[in-house]
């Protein structure tokens, strides 16, 4: 029955180790986003306000820019430079995928 | 008398060492935060289980984490410091306008009249200030916008306002430095800044008695005697004894007046220590012997000290906020080098022994008693 109320999709988001740690999870957590189009905002809106720990640490927290060591994949599809207004890949939003956030990798 | 505790933080997160009052045995806990940057963790003059401490990676940037129980645990606070209006810009490295961009904070100084009151200093330089314990930060803009701001140029380090200094006898004076553009003081809480570089000379920038331009590494003073200022800078070892409107060179006998830090005796307002550094090119200890240089007479007249301290291969840095002194009788001074030891001395610097050798990089170190 659709009552009017916009849809409620649960994504799961791929953390890396630092924000696994400063966020007190595991490596998967389950996001609960609201809205009939899923995208990297959303999504990104959604993680930070049930996790504020993590806010700013994935994006600017003012600009909301993409951070510069900072990648997200849904599989293998790089979908950093997809506009974050994009609705993101079925399988991000139906679940069967994670979407994996990703810091550059680098030593020192 | 309670424990002592020193907040070591590193390019690998915060060790926290603690002794009996003796001093002679440390314990070590953490990391903490590992794997960040801790460039600031500083713990409270009136509550030193308040803590505060900035953590950041070049991945996630910067978060704010605070304990009220001694860094036993931690909590993420306000991260977000945005500059006041419109920013403007500074000069870039080559002359050009450079945009205002907040990076991070090099140096928390909560505040001797109100444990919620922390005042941060930050990169591109910045004050900012909580009254809330650190919920919340705003920016004190009159220092950012003073006439001078849009000529202030970064050194090599960033153009950081790395050190705040208060007079616990007079609320509402601060005094702080910025690489480099020089140093600055406050009589109103922040409102208002005036330069204080009048008999400083740099060498290195094109007019060497210029207003703004010079790379002052540390500023300190002694609580009983607060008018009078001691400073570390790029080149020279200077006081002042006005608060700032006058400095004079107090390099005397000192092996090389470049450095980092400075820090005063707890017990004794002529006492000083510097770390000698080779040059700006060479920022390691002369000979490769580390030593710590210690002035009784405010200045000018100084002695090696040795005891206890590597007298050979020791081609470490100490950096500007990594050297601290505690509370007790006789002075305990501590220090951390870039090659990750620590170094300690429970009597005014007669005799050091190294605390621990295993950490990382150490970026800033802090002494405090607990009650």
């Amino acid at each position: 029955m659709n009552d009017g109320a916009p849809p409620v999709v649960i994504v799961r988001v791929e953390l890396p180790s630092h924000l696994r740690r400063l966020a007190g999870t595991g490596s998967l957590v389950e996001v609960r986003v609201d809205g009939d189009d899923v995208t990297a905002r959303t999504l990104f809106d959604a993680l930070e306000s049930a996790y504020p720990t993590l806010r700013g640490t994935i994006r600017d927290p003012r600009s909301g820019a993409r951070r510069a060591y900072m990648r997200w994949f849904a599989g293998t599809e790089d979908l950093s430079h997809t506009a974050v207004d994009e609705p993101l890949p079925d399988a991000v939003v139906e679940g069967r995928e994670p979407l994996r956030v990703v810091g550059a990798i680098a030593g020192g | 008398m309670g424990e002592v505790r020193l907040l070591v933080g590193t390019a690998k997160g915060l060790f926290i060492l603690r002794s009996d009052p003796a001093r002679d045995r440390w314990s070590i806990d953490g990391p903490h935060f590992g794997g960040w940057n801790v460039t600031a963790a500083k713990s409270s003059p009136i509550d030193p289980d308040r803590i505060w401490v900035s953590a950041w990676t070049d991945w996630h940037g910067q978060v704010v984490h605070r304990s009220t129980d001694g860094g036993r645990t931690w909590e993420t606070v306000g991260n977000d410091f945005a500059y006041a209006g419109e920013t403007g810009t500074h000069q870039w490295y080559d002359g050009t306008p450079h945009p205002w961009d907040f990076k991070r904070v090099w140096h928390f100084e909560p505040s001797a009249f109100d444990v919620d009151t922390v005042y941060a200093g930050v990169e591109d330089a910045a004050i900012f200030r909580t009254t809330d314990g650190g919920d919340s930060w705003h920016e004190l803009p009159g220092l950012r916008t003073h006439t001078t701001g849009g000529i202030w140029q970064p050194g090599a380090g960033g153009l950081c306002l790395h050190t705040i200094v208060q007079d616990p006898g007079r609320e509402g004076r601060l005094y702080v430095a910025i690489s480099a553009a020089g140093a600055f003081r406050t009589d109103d809480g922040g409102e208002t800044w005036s330069v204080i570089t009048n008999g400083l000379s740099s060498l290195y920038i094109p007019d060497p008695n210029a207003e703004v331009g010079h790379c002052v590494h540390r500023i300190a003073l002694h609580p009983d005697r607060p008018d009078t200022l001691y400073m570390q800078k790029h080149w020279d070892v200077c006081r002042s004894d006005d608060a700032g409107d006058n400095w004079r060179e107090v390099s005397g006998n000192l092996s090389t007046d470049f450095g980092f830090p400075i820090v005063v005796n707890t017990n004794d307002p002529d006492t000083v220590y510097v770390v000698p550094i080779q040059s700006d090119a060479e920022h390691f200890p002369p000979d490769g012997k580390l030593r710590v240089w210690r002035s009784r007479t405010g200045g000018n007249e100084w002695e090696e000290l040795a005891d206890g301290l590597p007298e050979a291969d020791f081609y470490q840095n100490v950096l500007r906020g990594a050297m601290s002194v505690d509370s007790l009788d006789p002075c305990g001074i501590y220090f951390g080098t870039t090659g990750g030891h620590v170094y300690g001395s429970r009597d005014d610097g007669d005799h050091w022994a190294k605390l621990t050798d295993g950490l990382p990089r150490v970026l800033c170190v802090e002494a405090s008693v607990g009650g």
